[in-house]
């Protein structure tokens, strides 16, 4: 029972090789946020300690959510849903309130954010939800895991947190899209439009008025952007086009370290990134971001029953979803709603939640064979 | 137990939909691929520019104008530091906040500084918003620097003139650019903000005294904040300038005059070197080279006494009696009279119906060309004016600088009017009445001329004939090579009157100083040649002089050289509504002499003077 319960197996080299990419891709982000803020002055840690510090309960989390039998994990799916429902509320009532929104339980000297939490608990609750509840028709298929979803979205919106509130919706989405729906063609289509989601509204926010893009902002958001007429979008564009090739190198990146460029260190630390390593530092990235990506889908491929495939399928989607939008967001494809990058940008709750999510994912993978123990 | 909810066909189905999980994947993270290389290699030099832009921003170095010395090497205009207040407009982000913050702050009048945030010129140069702030205003605006983004104290020199109102009108003073300068081509190199010379030798030589406005780049973070100098272009000072004037003549000259309105020149009859040159009422022009409200404007101009006008080279008077020198050479050199030649004066002078009158009751009996000058014999000189005709009157008034700019370096010079049948038909429109020969052979009527043009023909007179231009500048200080560039001085005709006619013309001015109508001139130290002048203002006279309001009495003209036997210096004087030219003017021009004669022993050329080094602080010259 002991083995089946906690696995002690030796790690083999597809795990390393998903390891080091996952550590690579920190530190990346490490070096981006070191850069960004090495002039920093006034008291405290500075972000890149702050940031390790994540990284190091991060891989805590990640060692949790990977010796755990994916299977108990997913049977604490309602509880710990219902937690964080209560966690979201309590943010609304007493939650810290920064750039006009409401996101962070403080702790100590830290802040908590549950929105960030929210996305891991709803993919185990759907996870769970699908591989438990004998599925016939629309009903329990669409309807009841949307019921299951709402109060969460909603709850994020009010703070507001756009960006935490379209990941959440990215997820059921795509869950849905991947089991729930029977219609092959139907779901091909979905998928298919939501990837083009991004240029098609290039097109449409691009047809609008400066004004009109500022009320709708806003509207849907209003604590992005303060100063508002584009100017983050604007310095964020600037700092990934003057990278050009090559890039500026280290600390060579005026946009950031002149802090044109605000939030460098956190939902822009990908054009902070851009503007000091070039096109060809951005490339590199991308390809590190498709590989570990790419051994995901393997592990969701290969998983051995529907829960294992369903967990693996909503992380991927979770971790493509934010890559792609913050990416997008920084380049100037997307309006400027609060995506992370997961990995990379600086963040204690996002960074846990991300290792811990891809802790799930090897849990998946290394459970592959268990049952024929 | 593991396999719960689990159907072989589902999962196969959720594990093949994977597939197009990752053709989407690859399609999208193409997509960003292409997108970011648009951005940093298609479009990449473009967002390389904006974000140098961004980073830097350019700011005027002003220059140092020139320095001012008189011809001893007394500082007459320098530069002392203070503060300016700029605005780059790139970084405001909210200019009406701005604004508001600047009015509770210092004090500025909104629309002023709206004014010059929107005016003329480039975006990229910061706007001058206010210079001399003072020390406190200057520590407010540091202090609120955070809410202030895009605001700037820079510390420039400002032009000072130590010795206030001395030497204003020919000094002059500086101001920024105007828009309508800005569209002329000797001010091309300027920009919105430039401060320029305005009037008198600053205008003039301003070409010279400006210098060269350099360039310093600066690195500045997002909030506008000067982080580090990328590249400086220093800026070149002015030249110096070393005048002819001799502050300690220009100072007594200023003070003879007092409050009295008027003018009074001194220049070197040999070279045309300007001694002294001094217009009252005056300005302040540190004053004037301060940024002014326009209520302060108005002020100034619309004063009645006009501080604003340089008398001595703007100022048109009728040079009354003083007219009588050039009479005298232009009948000796037309052959109208011989020396000896007489006229009988009985009082008054018959034409038609009417008897123009001398100013002597009674008459001065026969008298010579001699004698009409010593006493300056009215019927004498109508006599010979009538017999010339007004055109040849006119053709020696212009030999002698008369109706002619004298070529001074001062800008808006007058040339007074010098009448004849030719002007009046082209001025008037009407023909020449022979009765206003009458008139103008004693230098009233349509005659007006300024008191710079009569000391330069007092000038020419003494220097037998010899013309010289007036000029105020001797020397110009190149400040890059330390080269003195010295100018020379230039003749500018010489008469076409016999040097007998002319002796007997300095003879007769002796006379009018030693026995004649100046003998309040008269000198114990100094042999001075002169001539008086009466110019009438109101046709109307009635009862004795102190009875008519100021406003309509004479002007008291005084022209004179000295010494008379190697003439040194020559002195054109003017008191508005003084009266009689022999009593009120002739003092003035006896004082300023005298000191002349005192202290031209002690007068060393520029290159002595400035070998010695020796130097005078102007309030010292001026309290002396």
């Amino acid at each position: 029972m002991i083995d089946r319960m906690m696995d002690t197996r030796g790690v083999d080299n597809f795990d390393i090789r998903f390891i080091a990419l996952v550590f690579l891709i920190l530190s990346i982000g490490v070096l981006s946020i070191f850069s960004v803020t090495h002039d920093q002055t006034g008291p405290g840690i500075p972000f890149f300690a702050k940031q390790i510090i994540w990284i190091l309960l991060g891989t805590v989390a990640f060692l949790i959510m990977l010796v755990w039998d994916y299977h108990r994990i997913a049977r604490l799916a309602y509880p710990a849903y219902v937690i964080i429902l209560v966690l979201l509320a309590v943010v609304l009532v007493e939650g810290k309130t920064s750039r006009g929104a409401q996101r962070w339980i403080p702790i100590g000297p830290f802040a908590f954010q549950p929105s960030e939490f929210a996305k891991l608990i709803l993919i185990l609750v759907l996870a769970h939800y699908y591989s438990k509840v004998p599925r016939v028709g629309w009903l329990q298929r669409v309807v009841v895991p949307g019921l299951l979803m709402l109060p969460g979205l909603l709850l994020i919106l009010k703070q507001p947190d756009l960006g935490s509130g379209l990941s959440f919706l990215a997820v059921y989405a795509a869950m849905l899209l991947i089991v729930g729906m029977r219609s092959q063609a139907l779901g091909v289509i979905l998928l298919f439009s939501l990837m083009l989601f991004p240029f098609a509204w290039e097109v449409m926010w691009g047809s609008l008025h400066d004004y009109q893009r500022q009320r709708i902002m806003a509207f849907v958001d209003p604590a992005y952007d303060p100063g508002g007429k584009g100017y983050h979008a604007l310095q964020s564009r600037i700092a990934i086009g003057a990278g050009e090739l090559f890039g500026k190198g280290l600390y060579g990146g005026t946009q950031s370290q002149l802090k044109f460029l605000p939030e460098g260190h956190t939902d822009f630390v990908f054009s902070v990134f851009a503007e000091e390593w070039g096109f060809l530092g951005v490339l590199g990235l991308l390809i590190l971001f498709v590989a570990l990506i790419w051994l995901s889908l393997e592990i969701a491929a290969k998983a051995k029953d529907q829960l294992g495939a369903l967990l693996a399928v909503g992380i991927i989607c979770m971790l493509c979803f934010c890559v792609v939008v913050n990416i997008g967001m920084t380049a100037g494809m997307f309006p400027i709603v609060g995506i992370p990058l997961p990995l990379m940008s600086y963040g204690g709750s996002a960074t846990i939640m991300t290792m811990a999510s891809l802790g799930l994912l090897l849990n998946v993978k290394r459970r592959r064979l268990s049952l024929f123990y | 137990m593991a396999s719960i909810g689990l159907h072989d066909s589902e999962l196969g189905e959720v594990q093949r939909r994977l597939a197009v999980l990752r053709i989407g994947l690859l399609l999208v993270v193409a997509l960003l691929a292409f997108r970011l290389w648009h951005l940093q290699i298609r479009e990449g030099p473009y967002y390389r520019d904006l974000s140098e832009n961004n980073r830097t921003r350019s700011v005027t170095l002003e220059p140092a104008r020139g320095l001012i010395y008189d011809r001893q090497g007394v500082l007459l205009a320098n530069n002392v530091p203070s503060f300016s207040l700029y605005v780059a407009l790139e970084d405001v982000k909210d200019r009406e906040a701005l604004i508001n913050a600047l009015t509770n702050l210092i004090g500025l009048d909104p629309a002023v500084v709206q004014k010059k945030l929107t005016g003329r010129g480039g975006k990229q140069l910061p706007r001058k918003i206010k210079d001399r702030l003072t020390l406190r205003e200057a520590t407010l605006i540091e202090s609120h620097r955070l809410d202030l983004p895009g605001v700037m104290i820079q510390v420039e020199s400002q032009r000072n003139y130590p010795g206030g109102v001395t030497a204003a009108h020919l000094l002059g003073y500086v101001g920024e650019v105007s828009a309508e300068q800005l569209e002329k081509p000797e001010y091309a190199d300027l920009h919105q903000g430039s401060i320029v010379g305005q009037y008198g030798v600053e205008k003039f030589f301003d070409r010279h005294v400006r210098g060269l406005a350099g360039l310093k780049s600066v690195e500045v973070d997002a909030l506008g904040h000067e982080k580090r100098t990328v590249v400086v272009d220093q800026p070149q000072a002015g030249n110096d300038l070393y005048l002819t004037v001799d502050v300690r003549l220009q100072a007594l000259a200023e003070k003879l005059l007092g409050e009295e309105s008027g003018a009074i020149v001194a220049l070197d009859p040999t070279n045309g070197d300007i001694l002294a040159m001094a217009s009252r009422p005056a300005f302040d022009p540190n004053v004037l080279s301060r940024e002014l409200t326009p209520k302060q404007w108005v002020e100034i101009v619309q004063d009645e006494g006009r501080p604003l006008n340089n008398r001595a080279s703007q100022g048109q008077y009728p040079p009354g009696s003083t007219f009588k020198i050039l009479m005298a050479a232009a009948a000796l050199e037309s052959k109208t009279v011989s020396p000896s030649s007489t006229v009988q004066c009985t009082g008054g002078y018959q034409f038609g119906k009417r008897v123009y009158r001398d100013w002597k009751a009674g008459g001065h009996g026969s008298v010579n060309l001699h004698q009409a000058l010593v006493h300056s014999c009215d019927v004498y000189f109508y006599t010979v004016g009538q017999r010339m005709g007004i055109d040849t009157i006119a053709s020696y008034a212009h030999q002698f600088g008369l109706g002619e700019e004298t070529g001074v370096e001062l800008p808006s010079e007058r040339v007074g009017i010098v009448p004849s049948t030719e002007w009046k038909q082209r001025a008037k429109h009407e023909p020449w009445l022979p009765g206003e020969t009458i008139s103008a052979s004693i230098g009233q009527g349509y005659v007006t001329v300024t008191p710079l043009q009569m000391a330069s023909l007092i000038g020419t007179v003494a220097n037998d004939g010899v013309m010289y231009r007036p000029r105020l500048v001797q020397g110009i200080m190149d400040r890059t090579t330390s080269q003195l560039q010295q100018l020379p001085s230039t003749p500018k005709r010489k008469l076409q009157v016999r040097s007998q006619a002319l002796e007997l013309i300095q003879d007769a001015l002796a006379g009018v100083v030693q026995e004649g109508t100046g003998t309040r001139a008269k000198s114990s130290i100094v042999t001075i040649a002169g001539k008086t002048g009466t110019a009438q203002t109101a046709a109307l006279r009635t009862g004795p002089e102190k009875d008519i309001p100021k406003r309509f009495r004479d002007h008291a003209w005084f022209v004179a050289f000295a010494p008379v036997e190697s003439p040194k210096i020559a002195v054109a004087v003017l008191a508005e509504h003084m009266g009689h030219g022999g009593s009120a003017a002739a003092p003035l021009a006896k004082e300023l002499i005298e000191l002349y004669a005192k202290l031209s022993p002690q007068m060393p050329a520029l290159t002595a003077m400035l070998e010695s080094g020796a130097a005078v602080s102007v309030a010292e010259v001026v309290t002396r």
